[in-house]
């Protein structure tokens, strides 16, 4: 690829950012952000200059975004009682973003489902690049967008203000 | 009727939203620009610097300093463009990768700094323009040289027209003083960033 990867992110950067929240949640989302833009640059020499970047990023996106909700099993581990919990020192406190009530909604959809929506709704991709990304049909993607959405309903305000 | 939750989905929740996640955004690609650079994986990291001169574009490869830029005379779309071409499209901005240089202007630009101590990346630079170069960084702070006196110091006394071109063409100015040739009859002659940002940093170094 010989486009300018600087304006990749430009382009593409605000969008990414509110797909890694779609899927992994505010507090993840820099995260799976920065891996998957590091990964893109990584591939980026490799990557054919015909390629859909904004569909070939949601891919990058999607399989980072599986890394970092494995990473979040493994740290849970349970116990009996709550730790003080002083936090690491790089970690930044979690600030309520505008739309934490989307992303709360989004967090209790099924995987499927919420990767659906997110990529449909947040990135704008066909249901067919859906479907190339999360694996199965286009008409499977399209069902689990709309059973998503459906469910979304029930819990966000979706009366025009 | 509007459907909310959909505009939610596809745009986010308003205009004022939507700008902090960008300039969020733009925090994240300095970070990313210093991760990358750290492990190797970009062409080029570049940030603004201020100065008394304007605001200066430093950008390095892993090489070392490959480009300072005046910002406003240059362009800084256009600086960045020309960065793509020759060294290739993965140039990003970043922060802590740029500390170095960035000190050592500041320094030089309060006068507490004589000259630069930092990894230069001169492969563009060829034949006789890379020659006259390495010249220009042996001539002392605070003093000046004749364009034909850098030509005869790299070797060809005749070339006196071709010592302006390099120095016109000089990618790292202010870190390789060019701002330190003036001419025969007493005149400052040309500078990329303008006669008056040569005779600012003429008077800075007392010359």
């Amino acid at each position: 690829m010989e486009h300018p990867f600087e304006q990749t992110v430009r382009d593409h950067g605000d969008v990414v950012l509110r797909v890694c929240r779609a899927v992994v949640g505010p507090a993840d989302a820099d995260d799976a952000w920065s891996e998957t833009f590091l990964a893109a640059l990584k591939a980026w020499p490799t990557l054919p200059d015909d390629t859909n970047v904004r569909a070939w990023l949601v891919t990058v996106a999607h399989r980072k975004a599986v890394d970092v909700t494995r990473t979040r099993a493994r740290r849970a581990v349970p116990v009996d009682e709550l730790p003080d919990r002083p936090g690491r020192p790089d970690e930044q406190p979690h600030t309520a973003l505008p739309d934490d009530a989307l992303w709360s909604a989004l967090a209790r959809l099924p995987p499927k489902q919420r990767a659906c929506v997110a990529y449909h709704h947040v990135a704008g991709l066909p249901h067919a690049d859906v479907a190339a990304v999360v694996g199965g049909t286009a008409a499977a993607a399209r069902r689990a967008a709309a059973d998503g959405i459906a469910a979304l309903r029930a819990t966000y305000p979706t009366e025009g203000g | 009727m509007t459907d909310n939750l959909i505009d939610a989905l596809e745009q986010g929740p308003d205009p004022a939203a939507r700008e902090a996640d960008h300039a969020h955004v733009t925090e994240l690609t300095v970070q990313l620009g210093d991760r990358a650079s750290a492990e190797g994986d970009v062409d080029v990291v570049h940030r603004l610097v201020d100065s008394p001169l304007g605001p200066l574009l430093v950008a390095a490869t892993d090489r070392g300093l490959v480009r300072v830029a005046f910002d406003e005379v240059e362009g800084h779309e256009s600086v960045l463009e020309s960065l793509v071409r020759s060294y290739g499209p993965r140039v990003l901005p970043a922060r802590s990768r740029l500390d170095i240089v960035h000190r050592q202007l500041d320094a030089y630009f309060v006068g507490d700094r004589h000259h630069f101590d930092v990894p230069l990346d001169l492969r563009r630079t060829s034949g006789f323009r890379a020659t006259v170069l390495d010249h220009l960084r042996e001539i002392p702070y605070g003093t000046t040289e004749t364009y034909a006196t850098v030509a005869t110091a790299s070797g060809s006394p005749k070339a006196v027209r071709a010592v302006g071109t390099a120095c016109a063409t000089n990618p790292l100015p202010v870190v390789v003083p060019c701002h330190r040739v003036v001419r025969s009859d007493g005149g400052l002659g040309g500078y990329l960033g303008g006669v008056e940002a040569k005779r600012a940093l003429l008077d800075l170094e007392g010359a």
